[in-house]
């Protein structure tokens, strides 16, 4: 059941890494039992969660098969990262974490059926999870019922807030509002061309940056086009573009599609020598299927990106790589997933427990320095105070940070003027 | 004792109380509320299943759309549960509140006109079935009058539920989109999470499956299961017989729809929501395989080849996370072809007989002439002939 039992394969390079940390676990053991003494099961478990003296368990709830697996991949590892490195560093309460992983097969109603059976049957402590709106919406329900917690990574478009959810990704307003100020202050952009997948991701989000630009940029949006997810015909598209001459391309296609959308983009002419376009749906991850060369020079607007200069983060990169090989890339989702079992962790320690009412009274205001995207807090409406930044995209898949908003962003889910 | 056995063995009647027995008896003591909820999920996809024998089995009707009617039956119970979770004081954040969120993110300021008679539970069990009817009404008159048929109709149903799911997806803020509708709460102020209301919802579910698959049998037994059968294997000589084939067709076909309908309701009641990815190709080649497994000529049969794809779906997916899609995909290979009549057909063809070899020679044994019915495993054993029909277990030949 639990994947922890996954056979490794023999020899790997984690291996040692992993003897040399259980070779140390003897000394720590005692600091260990004191700790979990100091808080004793009974008391920071009062509501049956799957909290014993030495162990807790959390579960995992991502796609793991189907047309989301590939997306979601990065979070399921960004994840277990976290929680390994928790475990060696000597568990939440003194407590070592054990994850059920569940498979949500990229198909909603099964989110939800799996979503219930780790509340339900496991009665695990926190989940990890979900990734798409629609998986999101579909497992909401059951967490306040069930009264359970789920850290949920995407960025996202807001429009929801929940006691049950802490969203570790941005809510609409912190990816869209100033990147759209940048390229009106920077690059100079009054025109604006919306695209997006149709649904309610990039709806929201166009929207939002609609109001933005015709309400205070003073500028003019002169198109804005949907087409369903998993679309690659844009070369209708293209020639409304043509026609347009916007002065920006604000792009949120999402997926498969976005292979399709750059390749046709750059075969028609339109590359960043003579288009700016900025993107908030491509990440490090999207890069690897559309190739860094078919949209290099475009921008995108992140909180994170694997090429950050900081302390945390070259760790981050190089912990990462050493557990899941030298190719892996780290995009926007994959930090922000990587930042749930450490804030769960921080809340638990503030709340002495590991029930669900307290973790969720006190999650506002936790904070966590040790962020790969630099200093995160937890708002009073359960998203998290973070940064936008503008990366370029570079040939090699990675991007190039042009800008960095100087202060944290607070999160806004229902932004007001914007409906 | 052993007029109850051989009862037991061969009487259709007989397979429906055991199976009665199981999911009304057996399965609500072993399972908890979690797994019997579950449970619940699949035995609402089993309508799908009983349709799709009358449709498939007896009717020789391929339809890989089956999913269209289970969305739109789901979707009338869930829009009129969606309309009560969102009384104007649970949306008062909303723009506009009093109307369903998904319209609210979509500038949507008014409820659209056709969403107002769901307010009315009446008429939303009345649409849950007569909705399916009326579209397979219309679909089946245009094909089967056309006398389109076989392939051609299979990738026309495909083709439907294809325009549905972009229909759905593209008209969001009337329909949700790729979400669906979410959040449902209550019917009628029933809290519909609770788990009380789960065992009720579970045993309605279940009855009304005992229902449709009398009312499938009882089709079966009339003359008009006769003809389906007759038409099946050679249409022609019914349609010079002076019956009008496509008529019964359409019945057959609406028949299915209406079953599906009832399914998707109780599935939106007991799992709390409705998406488009219950509508598209995928889901309804997925409930053809549940009728395939189970055996198509058999409506008990479908109902147990549900639980089992869907058991094996829940366990393997549980188990095994990385594999699973895998480990199904073997099972549906390995049952169609090892046993080609499905579950239904490893019973008929090979335990049946054996439980009444067994019979014949226990009976044989203590007295020393063998008792008369030593013809009983031969006529079970033969294929069947039209007066065959009325017996639910029984395997057809497959020419379908």
């Amino acid at each position: 059941m639990s994947s922890s039992k996954r056979p490794e394969p023999p020899f790997s390079p984690d291996r040692r890494k992993f003897a040399l940390g259980m070779a140390s676990l003897p000394a720590l053991a005692l600091p260990f039992g004191a700790m979990a003494q100091s808080f004793p099961t009974a008391k920071v478990n009062t509501t049956g969660l799957a909290v014993t003296d030495k162990e807790v368990i959390v579960g995992q709830l991502h796609s793991a098969t189907g047309t989301m697996a590939i997306s979601e991949t990065g979070s399921i590892q960004a994840e277990r990262l976290a929680i390994e490195q928790i475990n060696a560093a000597g568990g939440i309460l003194g407590r070592q974490i054990k994850v059920v992983q569940e498979d949500g097969a990229s198909d909603w109603p099964t989110f939800a059926e799996k979503a219930k059976k780790l509340l339900v049957n496991d009665k695990v402590a926190a989940v990890f999870g979900c990734w798409t709106s629609a998986s999101r919406k579909a497992v909401l329900p059951v967490f306040e019922k069930e009264n359970g917690m789920l850290y949920y990574p995407t960025f996202y478009e807001g429009l929801e807030q929940s006691k049950n959810v802490i969203y570790t990704g941005q809510e609409a307003t912190q990816q869209i509002i100033w990147g759209l100020d940048w390229v009106n202050k920077e690059k100079n952009a009054k025109s604006f061309f919306l695209i997006g997948s149709d649904y309610i991701w990039p709806r929201t989000s166009n929207k939002i940056a609609r109001k933005h630009i015709e309400g205070h940029l003073k500028g003019k949006v002169v198109g804005e086009e949907y087409y369903p997810l998993g679309h690659t015909n844009f070369n209708s598209l293209i020639n409304k573009i043509k026609l347009a001459k916007p002065d920006c391309i604000y792009a949120v296609v999402v997926g498969g599609s976005n292979v399709a959308f750059y390749k046709q983009m750059k075969a028609a002419g339109i590359t960043s020598a003579k288009q700016l376009l900025l993107t908030i749906s491509v990440t490090e991850d999207e890069l690897l299927g559309i190739g860094g060369e078919n949209c290099a020079g475009f921008y995108a607007c992140m909180k994170y990106f694997q090429s950050l200069d900081n302390p945390n983060n070259k760790k981050f990169v190089e912990a990462f790589k050493a557990k899941y090989g030298a190719k892996a890339v780290i995009g926007d989702v994959t930090q922000a997933a990587y930042l749930g079992p450490w804030l769960w962790k921080a809340t638990v320690e503030k709340a002495g427990s590991f029930d669900v009412d307290k973790v969720a009274a006190a999650s506002p205001g936790i904070e966590f320095k040790g962020a790969p995207e630099g200093y995160v807090k937890i708002h009073e409406n359960h998203h998290l105070w973070s940064k936008a930044r503008i990366g370029e995209i570079l040939a090699d898949g990675q991007f190039k940070l042009i800008a960095e908003s100087p202060n944290l962003i607070e999160p806004d889910p229902f932004p007001k003027g914007y409906q | 004792m052993q007029k109850l056995r051989q009862w037991l063995i061969t009487s259709d009647l007989a397979s429906i109380a055991i199976l009665a027995i199981v999911i009304l008896v057996v399965m609500p003591l072993t399972a908890d509320i979690f797994r019997l909820n579950l449970i619940g999920k699949y035995l609402s996809y089993a309508f799908v299943a009983v349709g799709l024998v009358m449709l498939w089995g007896y009717g020789g009707i391929l339809s890989l759309g089956q999913g269209v009617f289970f969305g739109l039956g789901g979707y009338a119970m869930a829009m009129f549960l969606k309309l009560e979770a969102s009384d104007p004081e649970t949306t008062k954040i909303q723009s506009t509140p009093g109307i369903p969120d998904f319209m609210d993110w979509n500038q949507l300021t008014a409820l659209p006109t056709w969403w107002e008679p769901f307010h009315s539970l009446t008429f939303t069990i009345v649409a849950v079935m007569a909705v399916p009817a009326i579209l397979a009404f219309i679909i089946g008159f245009a094909m089967f009058k056309r006398r389109v048929g076989g392939v051609y109709f299979a990738i026309i149903t495909q083709a439907v539920a294809l325009i549905l799911t972009v229909l759905i997806i593209g008209q969001q803020g009337y329909t949700g989109g790729v979400n669906g509708m979410t959040d449902l709460k209550t019917m009628h102020g029933w809290d519909i999470r609770d788990d009380s209301s789960k065992y009720i919802l579970y045993y309605a579910n279940a009855i009304l499956l005992f229902a449709a698959i009398f009312v499938c049998r009882m089709v079966q037994r009339s003359k008009a299961g006769t003809l389906l059968l007759a038409m099946r294997d050679k249409e022609d000589r019914v349609r010079f017989s002076g019956y009008d084939v496509a008529n019964f067709r359409i019945f057959v076909f609406c028949l299915a729809a209406v079953l599906c309908g009832l399914g998707g309701a109780m599935f939106t009641l007991q799992v709390g929501f409705m998406s488009p990815s219950f509508v598209g190709i995928v889901p309804s080649i997925e409930m053809v395989i549940f009728a395939a497994v189970g055996g198509r000529m058999s409506l008990v049969g479908a109902v147990y080849g549900t639980l089992l794809v869907n058991f094996g779906k829940t366990y393997f997916s549980e188990s095994f996370p990385q594999l699973w899609l895998f480990l199904m995909a073997a099972l549906f290979i390995g049952v169609v072809m090892a046993f080609p009549n499905g579950l239904a057909g490893v019973w008929e063809t090979s335990v049946k007989p054996r439980l009444l070899r067994k019979r014949v020679a226990a009976a044989a044994q203590p007295k020393s002439p063998p008792p008369p019915p030593a013809t009983l495993p031969t006529t079970e054993a033969a294929p069947a002939s039209p007066s065959g029909a009325g017996t639910s277990g029984n395997v057809g030949p497959a020419t379908a």
